[in-house]
């Protein structure tokens, strides 16, 4: 299971659908586009919650974060940022091509060493939280990204920001957007596949399975709690400032700092797709936002309750996922060898004498 | 900064503002107090982390103001409210609770999650997404010159929330059932071995608490105002007030809900009404990382 890096036909056949998938619909590449964010999403979730067992409700703070940094930077670059955001502005900014790619490029570097910055900061508050405390407490950082964003003037504070317009066609614009989103995706599914097949991955697992255990296994557990946060965060980071410009308008409760939304969709996602496992993520956001997009309009402003009844229900009565169901009744196939059976008898055996093992 | 600075130095020169302020924020208090101490109870009892607290305070909020456009006065919604909201809690309990409580932790904290934003969202349908308030026709009082107004809804509040508790409160400590949560809470299966039907504690505790949020809700709607959406920083308040109190320890959740109600009252005054949202969230994190620190010595200590 732990392969250093996929199989040549799994790279093969990932690159084939994002190059097919917008040449086959092009009517639907944002939304397409959308998916490869989902799939980060759920990816850098898991990372947390499934494979180190810290279920974070605040991972979308970094995502606001990145979307923010990066406006700053593209704008800050070559104007004013207060005058830029300021309500009062009532010229219109054009931004050159030039000045739009190089701001742009580097927003999105910033933006993600801006989110490490800010995750490793936030670590010291969050890390020494356990279980609901800390889904509590990341939820508390991420809430508190969006009031304090959206109260502050020099960024636009309630009313937003106008991103710099994309200098070209609207045709390329989606395609643009659809390439970095995607590429972002490959990027990051290929760079997980290799942490987790790294002491790494194993570490944090460890973390997952037994905490203390693992710390008196002479792991420093804070450090590598920490590192998976950043590296969660880096990434998020970058999707949020390729975001902000694609949807051209950013605000921070509705499009930073989405609790209800994003931020809850990325959970979901893993926990429908299987927590912990490699492909569940993709598969549940692949299956959460193709069932999303087709029936959202149809709910008629019921769409947000219709999800949070998918919430209850998911985290009530199929919270092992898709995957983990499938590994769970095919187990040969995932590479897992076991006898169910035979280890069946064995626990009821140690139950029966519980004795047997203290004596050990 | 400088508007900071300004109310601070209106707060230093006429002290007589701080009194106002002080009054203000026991009262309101008082209501956090009151819905604190519910989630204290079913976090103690059934280990359930309730993060719909707040949206059921908007629901009994929501009913107290249907009942006053019809005319009804809305203090008569405190009962009505705390009934519903009753059989709102046993349905939530059969359908979900009861399904979560002997999982982990966490998938309790996201069942309640995904209800509150069921509840959110069908009351952003339901009443629209405008802030709403019940008006009771009760005279605002002032004291000093005028320089402190006192709505009397907020004492009448007050009232209804005292009564509350001290009925709460003899409740657990008198009656047989009473006596059973809190054995319950010592120890669940000891109480089952005593042949407590801990299933029965289970619902019946998480009704109360859904029936004093109701309670709570239709009192905030009366002295303040109810919002679809406000329920989250309901059950943030909430969170931190137990948090920082420890969900076993009564007094201090009473206590630590006065500080909340007072800690915003002069923290609005002085920062302005549209950090009031931001600065409870902080002050989540502070007790948290508080927490921390204190368990940080306990580790020490054991090394």
């Amino acid at each position: 299971m732990t392969r250093a890096s996929f199989h040549p036909i799994t790279i093969g056949l990932l690159l084939l659908v994002g190059v097919a998938a917008p040449l086959l619909f092009p009517a639907y590449t944002n939304q397409i586009a959308v998916l490869w964010l989902m799939i980060v999403f759920a990816s850098t979730w898991d990372i947390l919650g499934g494979q180190m067992g810290y279920n974070s409700l605040g991972n979308i703070f970094f995502f606001g974060a990145g979307m923010y940094t990066c406006a700053v930077v593209q704008i800050g670059l070559y104007y004013d940022v207060g005058m830029y955001t300021s309500g009062a502005r009532t010229t219109h900014i054009a931004f050159t091509t030039a000045q739009y790619f190089t701001g742009f490029a580097i927003g999105i570097v910033a933006a993600g060493i801006m989110a490490a910055i800010l995750a490793v900061a936030t670590s010291w508050i969050v890390f020494g939280l356990r279980g609901p405390y800390f889904a509590i407490g990341t939820l508390g950082v991420a809430v508190a990204g969006a009031e304090l964003v959206a109260s502050w003037q020099w960024v636009g504070a309630a009313s937003g920001i106008s991103m710099p317009v994309f200098p070209g066609a609207p045709q390329t614009q989606k395609l643009f957007f659809y390439c970095l989103l995607f590429a972002l995706t490959f990027v990051v599914l290929l760079f997980l596949r290799w942490l987790y097949s790294t002491n790494f991955g194993i570490a944090i697992n460890a973390i997952r399975d037994d905490e203390e255990k693992a710390e008196a296994m002479g792991l420093y557990t804070r450090r590598y709690k920490r590192t998976a946060w950043t590296i969660a965060a880096f990434f998020l980071g970058i999707a949020g400032a390729i975001f902000g410009n694609m949807t051209g308008f950013i605000d921070a409760r509705d499009i930073a700092f989405p609790t209800t939304t994003f931020n809850i969709f990325m959970i979901l996602m893993v926990l429908l797709g299987g927590k912990g496992t490699f492909w569940g993520p993709v598969v549940g956001a692949v299956i959460f936002h193709v069932i999303k997009e087709v029936t959202w309009t149809y709910f008629l402003g019921w769409q947000f309750v219709a999800l949070g009844l998918l919430i209850v229900i998911i985290v009530v009565y199929f919270q092992q996922g898709i995957v983990g169901w499938l590994m769970e009744k095919y187990p040969e196939r995932f590479g897992v060898r076991v006898a169910p059976k035979e280890r069946e008898v064995r626990s009821r055996a140690i139950e029966l004498a519980p004795h047997a093992e203290g004596a050990e | 900064m400088e508007q900071v600075l300004g109310n601070l130095s209106v707060l230093t020169s006429m002290p007589i503002f701080n009194l106002g302020l002080l009054i203000d924020g026991l009262l309101v208090g008082s209501i956090f107090a009151l819905a604190a101490y519910g989630l204290a109870l079913v976090w103690g009892v059934m280990n359930v982390k309730n993060l719909a607290q707040g949206d059921f305070i908007m629901i009994g909020g929501y009913i107290t103001w249907t009942l006053g456009r019809y005319g009804i006065d809305p203090l008569l919604g405190v009962p009505v409210a705390a009934v519903v909201l009753w059989g709102v809690g046993w349905i939530l309990y059969r359908t979900v609770i009861s399904k979560v409580i002997t999982r982990d932790l966490f998938t309790s904290l996201l069942a309640t999650f995904g209800i509150a934003i069921v509840i959110q969202q069908s009351l952003n349908l339901a009443f629209g997404p405008d802030t709403q308030s019940a008006q009771s026709d009760l005279p605002t009082l002032s004291f000093a010159d005028g320089l402190i107004t006192i709505a009397s809804t907020r004492i009448v509040g007050f009232a209804f929330a005292i009564i509350l508790a001290v009925g709460i409160i003899l409740f657990m400590k008198k009656s047989r059932m009473g006596q059973a949560i809190r054995a319950t809470a010592q120890d669940a299966r000891a109480a089952r071995v005593l042949g407590i039907d801990t299933e029965k504690v289970y619902s019946f505790t998480f009704c109360l608490n859904a029936a004093i949020c109701g309670a709570a809700g239709a009192l905030v709607a009366v002295v303040w105002n109810v919002q679809p959406f406000m329920g989250t920083t309901y059950s943030i308040r909430l969170f931190v007030i137990v948090t920082a109190a420890g969900f076993g320890n009564l007094p201090g959740v009473i206590a630590a809900g006065f500080g909340m109600g007072v800690f915003e009252q002069f923290g609005g005054f002085i920062l302005g009404a549209e950090y009031q949202q931001a600065l409870i969230v902080l002050l989540l994190l502070a007790v948290l990382a508080v927490r921390q620190l204190q368990q940080l010595r306990v580790r020490q200590a054991v090394q």
